[in-house]
């Protein structure tokens, strides 16, 4: 009974969705306020009906309810209670079913926080977003729905696959799943703005806000997807170029081109079809990431049964909903030269080559990744695109980037004064050179050319960003005040300094980590990176569904005890599947990463020692840039009308100038 | 109108895109057949996985319709397919070479021992040299050979007793069948 009330409020919830995408359109086309209006009831009724069949969802895992499929095969009464409500988003239906909540979510706080906007922009926005959610509410309704039985019932249930039985699981899918539907609401304000014909810079500054949260949660996906893969799998790597891992980086990078475009088009009036096609494409690259992960064209790690009727659903979806865009695009988009006029040193040049470096760099991801399946639909073979070709055409369009990235702060719009930028990028750019230089021979005495430039990129994203937050809080007596610093400006340093975090980390992890893999037993000790690690002990642990084997070993440096490491190798009972659990000792500078293979003999294992250092920095980088993100979004002047009254008054002066 | 034609641009470019995802909804990945298929096996020569001395060339494999299998230490689904590799083993229905792939020569023979050796013969591919020729995607990968050395069909990913019965099986009889027939002509 309790899972058809479930299925049942999936399905009001799609009323409601029929009635937002429709009412509020009816009543702008008849310039009728009343129903206009209705679009804030609704967004909250499909909000709320969509929230309580997932709720139900995951009281029906709470309660090991079997009868229920989705539940009986992902999921055990042997699993500890949080996995079995994560389990909620673990598998392909309930995943969907998250994505929908994730997009209700968004829409309802569209609604609650935009009270202070035009009301038919936000009405159109929402409905927008109702035609989205009607879309995949459908997909899961015909094709997968979470809420279907199983007869006979199983007395138990098949498990969670042991990989996802982690706090990974807990956070990433979620936070993941806010980021890439998040930019269905810099979509929703685009073609809000373009079926309204208004591309002004008032739609840019409200969509800023929009954007910006929606790429903190995308970054924060992305960073814990990888930390999870790092620890988790127990391979040591973080980044292994998969389609499905590409798939949420490339709207992380036209997002992140969106953010900066964003900021042309409310200041300047300018780049608008630029920001208006980065906002369908950003979301285009979710859609086309669901297509990717849910129809299981390419081979992937995270790839779940193929099931070709799905595939073919969410294509018609990313058909409608992409080209439908292009073409309201390709047809309303504005053919005004734009009224602001730069010179070719300004800020808005920088930004431009800000967004043109990001499309291509997405662009080569892109093409990595549909490469195997277009030389197969062409007949031309099976082939697989690898990270050596990742690394070779995307690192270098990335240090391009870094180098722009250091002056576009530190730049005026319009027009910069002679001389000045190099009065305040010269000694930057001469120590960054100077301390890239140095770097690999003082991390191993050798020359390296990726460490050199790695390293340099950074420093000098370093120093230019403060030596622009340093222009920011200096007045023109010299006094200093941190006041004077916006909160958009605040983010913005914060996020650059975390670019910079992360290269560093990167960049030493990917050339100084070192890996032996050894036979070690109780008294067998073995020395990596200066540091002795001494095999004490196997332990036999019994976790709540899982028996292990436990090895301790401890790590000595100098004769000094460093950690006690302890890495597992679990037998899951009901899959009956082996996993790895890996034993770090993490620290700033380095971690120490053991692994447990196969035993070797009675009482010894094969084990892989991994010595990574500046790891953790990749995750403190993506940490910063949330921070950065969060602080520019928050910015107050982003949700009322009143300011925009003073940007109207721009936008006229300046097509007067023009006229 | 000139500058109205360059908006329809992305548009364009996203119908072509949608064209070829279309297609690949009818292609499987899993299925990666086309690059070597009617092709020899590479020539390579390489050792015997449990003798360093004893070598093997792909003239070893000329004569029988044979199995070649991708396997190795390191992956997991080889462990979840050895149990049905050791039934085929047992049936005698052709004979299954190995190639050990990218694996540590002592790891592997202990493996061997302790779980059993479904294999006529092991080649030993330690630095994937052969592995490369043949394309391999991942392990466990598998390779049907007739009696001339010819590469008919490669099955990527773990062997189980429905893709056995279904696709290899026949394959196997009728190539079988079609050796018979040479040899008596």
């Amino acid at each position: 009974m309790i899972p058809e009330l479930g299925h049942l409020s999936l399905i009001i919830g799609l009323a409601f969705a029929f009635l937002l995408a429709s009412v509020p359109l009816i009543g702008v086309a008849r310039k009728d306020q009343y129903l206009v209006r209705y679009a804030w009831p609704l967004s909250y009724g499909m909000f709320f009906f969509i929230f309580l069949s997932v709720v139900v969802l995951g009281y029906s895992f709470a309660i090991d309810d079997f009868s229920v499929a989705y539940v009986a095969h992902h999921s055990n009464s042997q699993l500890p209670i949080f996995f079995k409500i994560a389990a909620v988003w673990g598998g392909h239906e309930g995943s969907l079913l998250f994505w929908v909540f994730a997009l209700s979510c968004w829409a309802a706080a569209v609604a609650f926080f935009s009270k202070g906007l035009e009301e038919v922009f936000t009405a159109r926005v929402l409905a927008v977003l109702a035609m989205i959610t009607i879309g995949f509410t459908l997909f899961m309704i015909l094709t997968s729905s979470p809420f279907e039985r199983l007869f006979p019932v199983p007395m138990e249930g098949r498990d969670l696959n042991p990989m996802l039985q982690d706090v990974g699981l807990i956070f990433h899918p979620p936070m993941l799943y806010l980021g890439y539907v998040g930019f269905a609401v810099s979509f929703a304000f685009a073609i809000a703005a373009l079926m309204g014909g208004s591309l002004d810079s008032a739609w840019a500054r409200w969509s800023r806000p929009w954007t910006l949260a929606a790429w903190v949660f995308l970054t924060g996906g992305i960073s814990l997807g990888s930390w999870w893969a790092y620890y988790e799998l127990g391979w040591g790597g973080w980044w292994f170029w998969d389609p499905v891992e590409n798939a949420s980086f490339m709207p992380w990078l036209i997002g992140t081109a969106l953010l900066h475009s964003v900021i042309v088009t409310e200041k300047r009036a300018a780049f608008r079809n630029w920001t208006v096609l980065l906002s369908i494409f950003a979301f285009s690259l979710s859609l086309l990431g669901t297509f990717i992960v849910r129809s299981g064209v390419l081979t992937s790690v995270h790839s779940f049964a193929a099931d070709p009727s799905r595939g073919m659903f969410i294509l018609l979806l990313l058909g409608l909903a992409v080209g439908g865009s292009l073409t309201l695009f390709a047809f309303r988009a504005s053919e005004m030269k734009s009224p602001a006029r730069f010179e070719l040193k300004s800020k808005e040049t920088m930004l431009l080559v800000c967004n043109i470096l990001l499309t291509v760099a997405c662009g080569t991801v892109l093409l990595g990744t549909l490469y195997p399946l277009l030389i197969d639909a062409l007949n031309m073979g099976k082939i697989s695109v690898g990270p050596p070709y990742f690394n070779a055409v995307f690192v270098p369009i990335v240090l391009v980037l870094f180098v722009f990235m250091g002056i576009g702060p530190n730049i005026r719009w319009k027009k910069t004064k002679p001389g000045e930028l190099k009065a305040k990028l010269l000694v930057p750019a001469v120590i960054a050179t100077v301390v890239g230089a140095a770097a690999p021979f003082l991390a191993d005495g050798q020359f390296n050319i990726w460490v050199m430039l790695g390293v340099g990129t950074a420093t000098w994203v370093t120093l230019t960003t403060l030596r622009a937050a340093f222009d920011i809080t200096k007045s023109k007596d010299g006094s200093f005040s941190l006041a004077r610093m916006g909160r958009s400006q605040l983010g913005m340093i914060i996020a650059h300094l975390g670019i910079a975090v992360s290269v560093v980390g990167g960049t030493m992890v990917s050339n100084y980590s070192i890996e032996k893999s050894v036979r070690m037993g109780p008294g067998i000790s073995q020395e990596l990176a200066g540091y002795t690690f001494n095999y004490i002990e196997t332990k036999n642990v019994v976790g709540p569904n899982y028996t292990a084997q436990q090895g301790q070993v401890e790590v000595t440096k100098d004769g000094e005890f460093v950690a006690l490491l302890r890495p597992d190798r679990r037998q899951y009972n009901v899959r009956t599947m082996d996993m790895t659990e890996a034993g770090i000792d993490w620290g700033l500078f380095r971690d120490l990463y053991i692994t447990m293979g196969d035993p070797l003999s009675r009482t010894q294992f094969a084990v892989r020692l991994n010595y990574k250092p500046f790891v953790r920095w990749l995750w403190f980088g993506s940490i910063f840039m949330m921070v950065g993100g969060f602080f520019a979004a928050s910015d107050k002047r982003y949700r009322t009308k009143k300011v925009t009254e003073a940007s109207k008054a721009d936008a006229q002066k300046e097509k007067l100038a023009t006229a | 109108m000139k500058k109205r034609l360059v908006l329809f641009i992305p548009l364009v470019l996203f119908l072509v895109m949608g064209v070829f995802l279309y297609k690949g909804l009818f292609l499987n990945p899993q299925n990666l057949d086309s690059a070597l298929e009617g092709k020899p096996i590479p020539a390579f020569q390489l050792e015997r996985l449990e003798d360093r001395g004893d070598v093997i060339t792909n003239e070893s494999l000329k004569g029988k319709v044979s199995l070649l299998n991708v396997w190795a230490t390191w992956c997991p689904s080889c462990k979840y397919e050895h149990p049905y590799l050791m039934r085929l083993a047992r049936q005698n229905i052709l004979p299954i070479y190995g190639i050990n792939y990218r694996d540590e020569r002592a790891m592997a023979i202990r493996e061997l021992n302790r779980q059993g050796d479904p294999y006529t013969a092991n080649i030993f591919d330690h630095d994937g040299r052969l592995g490369l020729d043949l394309g391999v995607y991942g392990a466990p990968e598998s390779y049907l050979v007739d009696h001339n050395g010819i590469i008919r069909y490669r099955y990527a990913g773990p062997i189980d007793q429905r893709i056995w019965n279904e696709t290899l099986l026949p394959m196997v009889e009728e190539l079988q069948a079609a050796a018979k027939l040479d040899g008596a002509s």
